[in-house]
């Protein structure tokens, strides 16, 4: 398996196979049934925002490699409305009370690092990290 | 991560215990254990992950179906995972909002405060007690300098935090009065002008502005619950009537003045309507209750009759008080 990949997030089923692409990378990296069931929720909740608000976008995945730490970089970017108010999309209660899920500070709670930029007229990019952390292999 | 895997041992030791006995203290020893795992933040998902680890331990052979069944139920744990994180953010923030809002509630209490005036001849007392923090009533008490008092009580339809924004308001608009020539309907009319300017239309506010001088009360009223005079020679109580519209709702609106001799051993009761719709289970304690208790204490300085209304109805209410609760009695002697 290459250590990049991308999909393309236009149909409802494009989100399944953003799942499972993104799954392999996790078992790839040796991640725990808990981290790797957490990243699929997260791609899930980045490509339904594609999906639902974006006219078009894509998500990619990169292993990273760092010093002494590896980890599992998700880059998911649209082409669409942006997000008015960030600060408001990152209050607790604010997406959910809507039905719409995790939500960003679901995405936040799950992943290691999370960056979002969005631009209104144009569109959103959502940057997240998960790291392998060592005992997620042991037991 | 790490907090689970020392409680891994014993999960996994009454796992075997209840399979082999279906032991109903291994059941209590793991809800206790669960108490545990909440305390340490410990989640849904990670719980079932302890449990595939503990099954493949102890049963090397075991289907993977089974393993795969567990899975799938991991998957679905984690938004139940993320909701229990959600709430307990909202909650802390919730703790934190209430701290801020009984600094306010402090605040208000010193903003609002009033103290009671001395006059020859006559008894003050007066109790106010908000449902929740903030105090929705608000009373004031002015001595004029002829010797007269002022008294405003005021309710605003609305509780909580705006309604106490409001209060201050009030209280600043009346302090910027000229004391001369000030009468209650005049206040009356200059306070439904500021409020009519200043507050928002969905917000009301009823008030009753009285003046008292050498037995002589004044009184006007913006659509307030109605006060009570007590009248000592025919030991009767009688609604002290007035006519006037709520503040705030039209622009240009006049008072009538009312007014009413006070002898020896009368009294004038003024109200908010949450005295009177102290609630007993559905039924409101109606005028009738207030009057009763009022006649059984009327021997009592005016202080202790309204401490004795409020304990009264907030026993029959079970100590679950509805409504901001504020009675002033004033007793001529």
């Amino acid at each position: 398996m290459d250590s990049q990949s991308c999909v393309s997030i236009q149909l409802e089923r494009d989100i399944i196979y953003a799942r499972q692409i993104g799954r392999q990378f996790a078992e790839q990296l040796q991640f725990g049934l808990v981290e790797i069931a957490r990243i699929a929720a997260t791609i899930s909740e980045i490509a339904n925002n594609i999906f639902l608000y974006a006219e078009k976008g894509q998500i990619c995945f990169q292993i990273m490699e760092g010093t002494g730490q590896k980890g599992l970089r998700i880059i998911a970017s649209d082409v669409g409305p942006g997000i008015k108010n960030i600060e408001k999309a990152m209050e607790d209660g604010y997406s959910t009370s809507e039905g719409l899920g995790a939500g960003l500070p679901g995405i936040k709670r799950m992943m290691d690092e999370f960056e979002i930029t969005s631009i209104v007229g144009e569109g959103t990019r959502i940057k997240v990290i998960k790291w392998v952390r060592s005992c997620d292999n042991e037991g | 991560m790490k907090a689970i895997m020392l409680d891994k041992e014993t999960y996994k030791q009454l796992l075997n215990q209840y399979i082999s006995t279906q032991d109903e203290g291994a059941l209590y020893r793991a809800e206790r254990l669960t108490r545990n795992f909440i305390k340490k933040n410990i989640l849904p998902e990670e719980i079932i992950d302890l449990h595939i680890q503990v099954l493949r331990e102890t049963y090397p052979t075991i289907y993977e179906e089974m393993v795969y069944m567990c899975q799938f139920l991991l998957e679905t744990m984690i938004s139940y995972g993320l909701a229990i994180q959600e709430n307990e953010t909202l909650r802390e923030k919730q703790l934190a909002m209430r701290t801020e809002i009984s600094l306010a509630a402090n605040i208000q209490k010193t903003l609002l405060s009033s103290t009671l005036p001395e006059v020859d001849g006559l008894d003050i007392g007066v109790i106010s007690v908000p449902a929740k923090q903030m105090n929705g009533d608000y009373y004031h008490f002015v001595t004029g300098k002829d010797g007269s008092i002022g008294i405003a009580l005021a309710d605003i339809i609305g509780k909580g935090i705006p309604a106490a924004l409001c209060m201050s308001m009030i209280k600043y608009a009346m302090e910027s009065f000229p004391e001369q020539l000030m009468n209650p309907n005049d206040i009356l009319r200059r306070l439904n002008h500021v409020v009519e300017l200043n507050v928002d239309s969905s917000m009301f506010i009823t008030m009753i502005y009285a003046k008292y001088k050498n037995g002589l009360l004044t009184y006007a009223s913006a659509g307030h619950e109605p006060g009570i005079y007590y009248c000592k020679e025919t030991d009767t109580f009688y609604n002290l009537k007035a006519k006037g519209l709520v503040l705030g709702v039209s622009t240009d609106v006049s008072y009538s003045q009312y007014e009413q001799e006070l002898k020896a051993g009368d009294m004038i009761i003024l109200l908010t309507d949450g005295v009177t719709e102290y609630r007993n289970g559905d039924q409101f304690a109606k005028r009738g209750e207030l009057l009763r208790i009022i006649r059984q204490s009327m021997k009592l300085k005016a202080q202790d009759i309204v401490e004795n209304v409020y304990q009264h109805f907030n026993s029959l209410s079970e100590y679950y008080q509805q409504d901001d609760f504020t009675l002033i009695i004033l007793k001529k002697y």
